[in-house]
């Protein structure tokens, strides 16, 4: 097998783990070809098992024999190994570095990976968008499921049943295609039910300098208006990003040519931008020694607030078009794969109170992310710490995640999930023993015959032992569409990443096992008083007949 | 009343801060005590009250084409925005409202003609519902190593210092006036806080008037008492929380700093946390940053570092904690001074009790430690908050910054603390209210020759009648005794700006359903299922045993589980869209979209009806408001006059 090429020295007595808030663990370290594991061989202390995809980079230092690997992880942890002898560090460090950076997708754990639990609901067969459609279907009937791109001929990216107007046939979205970058045509991304307004998605069109236009492509559009309405397209660039664009030959829709149709241009940024700014935010956490002052204009100087802000206020607008002003909406930006499905999806977990349970949740995730072609593999092949210059990493769906607990803070009621349950989504985009996240497109992903070989993520955490960790106590169905605030007051940096390893959360845990026990406690005293009433009740009906002789 | 120049203007508009399309019209009235306007209409049908003892400034704008603005900021932060006619009745408003808010007598301040329906006894009694004997008796004292000094009963040997002292046993009476004479403003060392398990202490005084070289025998035998007081440590400490600068500067005024030469067994620390004159720009900067009107995240962020405010709660926080760990880990004496003794001193030896005793962190125990530590030891309130038309430069927020130290605590530490943070912004309300008596003056000395005591109330057992809304649901007693000493983290990222306090009365930025408001009617609800439960079992019992027939089951409200908790929620204003549209085309502040065209026809129209529902959803919706918004019924507790 190719990984013991790799693993020079497999196992390392007298390894000291040193980890923030946490008392040190002399151990044997043990490299396998998919972990990295400390084990002290003690029944009490906790053993660590690391994914090597889970680490981002690492970094060596030597003091006369004794070597120290400084293992930091793309869920942002970073941990210390003191490891004696020169040579075991050294090749412990190269077998790390090789094993964690492999290319090939198919050496990824998910591919070796057996689950030790019965998956009961299969989370391959979860959200197919049949089913989505049939719920559509029963609403409106103004929209068919068109398999123009079944063997994802026309867009690589979408995935193979795609929700377009009735009233337009496959050849006209195939020349709509070939005018969207990527090929990724307007398509339906949510129906708001209350007044029949939708919101599409799609690529930028590709107008290029000197103005092309394709009727289709408009035709396509205009179908999804009513008679007199108009619409607005939110390009989530600004004008002068979208300016320059026409010269690579992307660019905008020219108001001559969609006059039912208002642009508005929002300014968020490029992925590029984005990864970026993550670094400087994670950089600026983790260093403990600066004062008030630099902490402060480190985090904006890393401009990662200001990212949340945009993102949600951009999906604030999209959601305020649709209730409020009932008109549709198409969102595109570039190349429709990031800041479009931001969008989207935020403006949706603001206007469908399903998407704020935790089934309604993932199939949004599964809806607008996976199978809308957010390049997953490509955008968390690396995360804060990466050395390296960025290819296309970038923590696009992190940002949606924070954009989401910010709505969570401001509505603590009102979704089913937790801190906890967007915890444990950002981890696995990055690493993980489930593949739902691995490739970049629907296409990809049958391609390697993930439903076959591997586990879905959704047939772990769907389990009720699982699920249980990541239920809102305070959840109480909110039927209201809900508006969140943008103020820089009232958003907040997320700790529950940026500082998780940072801080002890003791207090914290405390906190938030003293509130599910004071909900708990609640209802079981409810079910006590309701069963006494119910049993004083049948008493006194067995007694009333003797009442009345 | 002869300063109101003009009782009533009608026609007045109300400018809702959030959105300026959100407009009210009423009529506004000048009273000897509040500024009231009233909401026409009923739809928008709002009162809001403002005492004039909050009003901090009265700013005329320019006039504008709807008229002639008039911006009133609170001392509790609350901004508001009348719109007046005529230039006439703006002006007479303005030089009416400048005058009001600015007494020049206490007399004319609101707590000597608040009159609630409570008889004069009872008036009496709220003020011995603290008792600060009884609390230094909690402490532990006297004892034999500390007792009362008489010497200063009639406030002779320092004005500005309680009748009753705390001294080592065995300080003589020169000693203490030896020393006192030797100390700003006569403020000798004496006792604040005692810790009961290692006979440590907090002790505080102003900064001695050493000079360059002078020293004082009787000051040098009182420290030595002190550090002795103490039988398990061999030194004390001498903390001295001002920068080392100021310190220094303060010698070529014959005052400064102990020199460690001249005293036994002490050892001296620097704190350098900044006087008033730089908290309060500071705080002015915080102000002027939390009212900024849709800032860039950016312009937020800058502006919290540029007021600085957190950096010097920050050094607060971490004075209060060396203190705090010296006596409870190192069992050693601390004397803390600044220079006269009574701001700085104050807030680090509050935080420090705080941090010691959980004592402090109960409702009662914060209120006693108020009492004591700022109310009893001269903290000068009416300077500081500005109570009289006066010097400008003695303002500043001091006690503020001690309430923000403790709500930083309360983020660090959810379940130690048996008040939430609604208890501290409503103490902050009243201690710029001057709605009781409590923070009137400067001095017990001078609340005794005013009468403060005769002639108003006391704040406190208000509150305690109030304390089921000051609850925090989440607090753990048992845990809270065994905890002592907390340890929080002081790491820049660990302070936070209180949105709750500067951003109070501007109900958009604050989350939209609140955990603590829920858990609290959850709380509610259980204590009244506990009742039902032990009424069934009761009944059940008389059943079972009896079989009485007669026995009729009343019928419950709770029959069937309903979530009482999703009820409060502010569903009105979580209805309701802000202004997303922001930079879009030049910021237009209505949600015009097509704003540009101004002819076109249904969508503006629609866009004008959007922009009516939504105003009419929000006054209406302020119906659930919990008291502590004034706007509509601001309670007759908060700025509200006594309607009894």
């Amino acid at each position: 097998m190719e990984f013991a090429e790799l693993i020079k020295t497999p196992r390392v007595d007298g390894v000291v783990l040193h980890r923030p808030f946490m008392p040190t663990v002399e151990g044997t370290l043990c490299l396998t070809g998919h972990h990295l594991i400390l084990s002290s061989r003690q029944d009490n202390t906790e053993e660590l098992w690391l994914l090597h995809a889970n680490i981002d980079s690492i970094e060596k230092r030597f003091v006369g024999s004794l070597g120290t690997i400084i293992v930091k992880c793309k869920d942002l942890r970073v941990i210390q190994l003191d490891i004696p002898g020169m040579e075991e560090c050294l090749n412990i460090a190269s077998s790390i570095e090789a094993l964690s950076t492999l290319d090939s997708v198919s050496l990824m754990y998910p591919f070796f990976y057996r689950p030790l639990f019965e998956v009961i609901e299969d989370g391959w067969q979860l959200f197919v968008p049949e089913e989505a459609f049939k719920d559509l279907e029963s609403m409106t009937d103004e929209w068919r499921l068109s398999e123009v791109n079944k063997d994802f001929s026309v867009c690589p990216s979408y995935p193979s049943l795609l929700t377009v107007p009735k009233d337009i046939d496959d050849e006209s979205l195939c020349k709509a295609a070939s005018f969207r970058h990527g090929g990724r045509f307007p398509v339906l991304s949510y129906y708001h039910k209350k007044n029949g307004m939708v919101m599409m998605r799609a690529a930028q069109p590709l107008t290029g300098t000197n103005g092309r236009r394709c009727k289709e492509d408009e035709k396509l559009i205009n179908a999804t208006l009513c008679a007199g309405k108009r619409g607005y397209i939110i390009d989530t660039r600004t004008i002068a990003v979208a300016q320059q664009a026409k010269a690579r030959g992307g660019g905008f829709e020219q108001e001559a040519n969609y006059p039912q149709w208002r642009r508005i241009h929002k300014a968020i940024e490029r992925s590029n931008v984005l990864q970026e700014s993550l670094i400087k935010l994670v950089e600026s956490c983790n260093d403990q020694s600066h004062s008030m002052d630099r902490w402060l204009s480190k985090l904006e100087a890393s401009n990662w607030q200001s990212n949340v802000k945009e993102i949600l206020t951009t999906a604030c607008l999209a959601a305020q078009c649709i209730d409020r002003e009932g008109a549709s909406v198409l969102v595109h930006g570039t190349e429709g794969t990031d800041s479009t499905l931001q969008v989207t999806s935020l403006a949706q977990i603001i206007l469908d109170p399903s998407c704020r349970t935790i089934r309604g949740f993932e199939a949004l995730i599964e809806r607008e992310w996976l199978q809308a072609g957010h390049p997953f593999q490509q955008r968390c092949a690396q995360s804060a710490y990466s050395n390296g210059k960025p290819r296309s990493e970038a923590p696009v769906f992190l940002l949606f995640l924070d954009c989401v607990w910010q709505i969570l803070r401001q509505f603590p009621c009102s979704f089913q999930f937790n801190e906890n349950f967007l915890i444990m989504l950002f981890e696995h985009t990055y690493a993980s023993q489930f593949s739902t996240f691995l490739g970049n497109s629907v296409a990809e992903r049958v391609k390697l015959l993930l439903s076959q070989k591997t586990v879905s993520l959704w047939s772990w955490v769907n389990r009720p032992q699982e699920l249980e960790r990541f239920l809102n106590p305070l959840y109480e169905p909110n039927n209201l569409v809900i508006w969140p605030s943008v103020a820089p007051q009232s958003l907040q940096l997320w700790e529950g990443v940026f500082l998780r390893w940072n801080r002890s959360t003791k207090c914290l845990d405390e906190a938030y096992q003293e509130m599910v026990h004071i909900i708990e406690y609640n209802k079981e005293l409810q079910n006590k008083v309701n069963s006494l009433r119910r049993q004083l009740a049948q008493l006194e009906t067995e007694d009333s007949p003797l009442q009345t002789p | 009343m002869e300063h109101i120049r003009m009782p009533k203007v009608e026609n007045v508009r109300l400018v809702d801060r959030s959105s300026s399309r959100r407009i009210k019209v009423g009529t506004l009235y000048l009273t000897a005590t509040h500024t009231i306007f009233v909401g026409k209409g009923s739809e928008d049908r709002c009162e809001l009250w403002v005492l004039h003892s909050l009003v901090c400034n009265v700013v005329k704008h320019k006039a504008s084409q709807s008229g002639y603005p008039l911006l009133i900021h609170c001392k509790n932060f609350q901004v508001m925005q009348f719109i007046i006619s005529q230039e006439s009745d703006c002006h007479n408003v303005y030089i009416s409202l400048s005058r009001l808010s600015r007494p020049e007598k206490y007399e004319e301040l609101y707590c000597f003609s608040f009159n609630p329906n409570v008889d004069k006894a009872e008036r009496e009694h709220s003020w011995d519902f603290l008792d600060l004997k009884a609390e230094y008796s909690r402490m532990g004292l006297p004892n034999k190593l500390w007792h009362v000094t008489p010497i200063n009963r009639e406030y002779r040997v320092c004005d500005t210092y309680p009748a009753d002292l705390f001294v080592p046993q065995s300080v003589t009476l020169p000693v203490i006036i030896g020393s006192s004479k030797f100390r700003s403003r006569g403020r000798f060392p004496t006792l604040s806080y005692y810790c009961k398990e290692n006979h440590a202490t907090i002790c505080r005084s102003s900064q001695p008037l050493s000079g360059f070289s002078a020293r004082c025998l009787e000051d040098e035998q009182m420290l030595q008492a002190i550090m002795k007081s103490n039988p398990g440590s061999r030194f004390m400490y001498v903390v001295d929380t001002r920068p080392k600068l100021n310190a220094m500067a303060n010698r070529a005024a014959g005052k400064g700093y102990e020199n460690e030469d001249n005293y036994c067994n002490i050892k001296f620390q620097f704190i350098g946390i900044e006087n008033i004159h730089v908290m309060r720009n500071s705080q002015q900067k915080l102000i002027e940053v939390s009212a900024l009107r849709s800032p860039s995240m950016g312009e937020f962020l800058m502006g919290l570092e540029n007021s600085d405010w957190l950096r010097h709660i920050k050094s607060i926080m971490e004075a209060g904690i060396f203190i705090s760990k010296a006596v409870a880990e190192e069992g050693v004496n601390v004397l803390v001074h600044c220079s006269d003794g009574w701001d700085r001193t104050a807030q680090v030896c509050s935080v420090a009790s705080v941090l010691l005793d959980p004592y402090y962190r109960t409702l009662k125990g914060l209120m006693v430690l108020i009492e004591k530590d700022w109310v009893s030891f001269g903290h000068k309130f009416s300077h500081r908050c500005g109570h009289l038309d006066g010097e400008a430069k003695e303002v500043s927020p001091v006690i503020d910054q001690f309430l923000d130290c403790l709500w930083q605590l309360m983020e660090q530490f959810p379940c130690y603390f048996e008040y939430n943070e609604k208890f501290l912004i409503n103490i902050h309300n009243h201690i710029y209210s001057c709605h009781y008596g409590n923070f009137i003056c400067n001095s017990q000395k001078e609340r005794k020759d005013l009468c403060i005591k005769e002639k108003t109330h006391s704040i406190w057992p208000h509150l305690w009648e109030n304390k089921l809304d000051f609850m925090n649901p989440l607090f753990k007693p048992d845990q809270s005794q065994n905890q002592g000493l907390l340890r929080p983290r002081t790491a820049p990222y660990c302070f936070k700006y209180w949105r709750r306090l500067y951003n109070r009365f501007d109900r958009e930025l604050h989350p939209r359903q609140s955990e603590l408001d829920c858990l609290m009617t959850v709380k509610e609800e259980t204590q009244q299922l506990e009742e039902d439960l032990a009424l069934c079992e009761q009944k059940l019992a008389v059943l079972d045993k009896e079989r009485a027939k007669t026995l009729y089951m009343q019928k419950g409200v709770l029959e069937s589980k309903q979530a009482l908790w999703s009820l409060p929620l502010d569903t009105s204003l979580a209805n309701t869209p802000q202004d997303y549209i922001g930079g879009f085309i030049g910021g237009a502040p209505n949600l015009c979209l097509f704003g540009d065209k101004p002819k076109s026809s249904d969508a503006d129209n629609s866009d004008q009806e959007s922009g009516v529902a939504d105003f009419s959803s929000h006054s209406s919706g302020e119906e659930s408001l919990p008291s502590e918004d004034s706007v509509k019924d601001p309670d007759s507790d908060e700025t509200g006059p006594n309607r009894a």
